[in-house]
């Protein structure tokens, strides 16, 4: 079973459609990596799965469950977590509120979660108090990260997290989704860096002008020489 | 010497009036992002509610004034979810000429059940405490004990609570508060409930500083939103400190204008800090 299943979904903000029939799937601690030019429409694939974006026609099913067109709110209870890519923090409340923010659904006692989100992050640990908004770039990327897995949820999606950041960071994100995908959460990454992303990623999804052009796994999809002249600049 | 001190501690007295609303303001602006225009007559709706609870059915000072915070912030909570609900998604400018009317409704309720006459909770005069030359109504000690203790509660609910900081969450980014699984209705509900509160203590402090009148809160509304603007809409400790400057200025300015032009003075406030520095103060909301 998958955890997540998109079948031909099209639809966008009300006007034209963005998505033109995208299809994809996300397997048990699959870590998936969307790339394509901009206007592809790849966070709109992201947006639909959160209700950010309107479904006009397909299926979205989360857990062998339908969530097509389920508002925002009730798909982060579902068991999926999502980081904008920009403005994906609270920037006056400090570090440690912005991941109490994230557990805002949890009654129960969610210190241990905490704990292992600063394990993951160890300069969010050193920061607790600081307000998110005085942050540089990475540590604001590791805040929305950590406040998106304190629900613990069974599906990240990741909007562009390496966006702006410098080489540094970029790595250090990279290595910190991979080591949250061994925790076993399946991640859904949408990507600019698509060299690394795919080399992250077991599997690839290429959409072009809202539709799926090629999927495969990374490895593969790296040596299609039509996808690297195409879409990873030669 | 001794009259600016006097003048200084009535600028306190009335800053705290000031700051009490200007909170409320502050908060809903930055929660559902419009300026409530009845804000001054959920003071003025306060303010008779104590006077309903003490006056009409007699019941004690401290518990007359717990029912009108109350009845206040059920009244606020009904007309959102009555009315400015339908219009979460629409233009911040309809919210606003909205407001307009429901403080025009709130006003002309009060009107016809207590009439248009000012009242008074208790008939008589007081005589104030003197000190050092400097004087001060046990009304006055009231208004600075209260506003005191409310800004204390406000401060350990909006840095302790989880509903707290989930409002101050949404005042930062409404969108990502959604994203994060954050019940935003219920914040809006307890913005509500913060906000009317406060401004139900606010008008009973304006009607024991003068007089209960149908249209006190109305009147103070002008204050209440420089404060607001001043200390950076949308920023609640702003808010307050705007409060206090305002009050304070307004009365010392009686030291070379006439008392007539204290309302001048604000607007001259906020006119020039929107020229200059239109963020407020402290940098608030955009």
């Amino acid at each position: 079973m998958s955890v997540l299943r998109m079948d031909s979904v099209y639809g966008g903000y009300g006007g034209a459609d963005i998505l033109c029939g995208v299809s994809l799937e996300i397997g048990p601690g699959e870590i998936i990596a969307v790339i394509g030019p901009n206007g592809a429409g790849k966070s709109t694939a992201m947006k639909v799965i959160f209700g950010l974006a309107k479904v006009r026609e397909g299926s979205i099913r989360f857990m062998d469950k339908n969530i097509t067109g389920l508002a925002a709110d009730r798909v982060v209870q579902q068991g999926i977590s999502y980081v904008p890519q920009v403005d994906n923090v609270f920037p006056s409340l400090s570090v440690e509120e912005n991941l109490d923010m994230g557990a805002f659904l949890r009654k129960d006692d969610f210190s241990a979660q905490k704990r292992k989100v600063y394990e993951l992050f160890p300069p969010l640990a050193e920061r607790r108090t600081q307000a998110a908004g005085t942050l540089s770039g990475g540590q604001r990327q590791m805040v929305a990260m950590g406040r998106a897995l304190m629900l613990d949820p069974k599906l990240l999606l990741l909007d562009e997290p390496t966006a702006g950041l410098s080489p540094r960071y970029m790595e250090q994100i990279f290595a910190i989704v991979r080591d949250i995908n061994s925790l076993g959460i399946s991640i859904m990454m949408v990507e600019q860096n698509a060299r690394q992303a795919l080399g992250l990623a077991h599997r690839g999804y290429v959409l072009a002008t809202g539709a799926n052009r090629f999927a495969d796994t990374g490895a593969n999809l790296l040596a299609n020489e039509e996808v690297a002249r195409m879409f990873l600049g030669g | 010497m001794t009259e600016i001190l006097q003048l200084i501690i009535y600028g306190v007295i009335y800053g705290s009036i000031i700051a009490l609303g200007a909170v409320g303001v502050s908060l809903t602006f930055g929660v559902l992002r419009f300026a409530n225009f009845a804000h001054g007559d959920l003071m003025t709706f306060g303010a008779y509610m104590v006077l309903a609870a003490y006056a009409g059915f007699a019941l004690p000072m401290w518990l007359s004034v717990i029912v009108a915070l109350a009845m206040t912030a059920a009244l606020a909570v009904f007309i959102d979810q009555t009315l400015f609900r339908r219009f979460r998604r629409a233009n911040p400018m309809i919210l606003l000429i909205s407001s307009f009317g429901v403080g025009l409704m709130v006003r002309s309720l009060v009107q016809i059940i207590w009439g248009g006459s000012t009242q008074v909770y208790d008939p008589g005069i007081q005589f104030p405490y003197q000190f050092w030359g400097l004087r001060i109504r046990p009304d006055h000690l009231i208004i600075l004990g209260g506003t005191l203790v409310l800004v204390v509660v406000l401060h350990v609910f909006l840095q302790k609570t989880r509903m707290g900081k989930a409002m101050r969450a949404m005042a930062d980014n409404p969108d990502l508060a959604r994203i994060s699984g954050i019940n935003t209705d219920r914040v809006v509900i307890w913005t509500w409930i913060m906000g009317a509160s406060l401004a139900a203590a606010a008008g009973y402090f304006l009607a024991l500083d003068s007089r209960l009148q149908p249209d006190m809160g109305w009147f103070i509304l002008l204050p209440v939103f420089a404060a607001a603007i001043l200390g950076g809409i949308g920023k609640p400790y702003g808010a307050i400190a705007g409060g206090f400057i305002i009050g304070i200025t307004e009365e010392l300015s009686t030291l070379i204008l006439s008392p007539a032009y204290k309302p001048a003075v604000a607007f001259a406030l906020m006119v020039l800090i929107l020229i200059f520095r239109p963020t407020g103060i402290f940098k608030g909301a955009r």
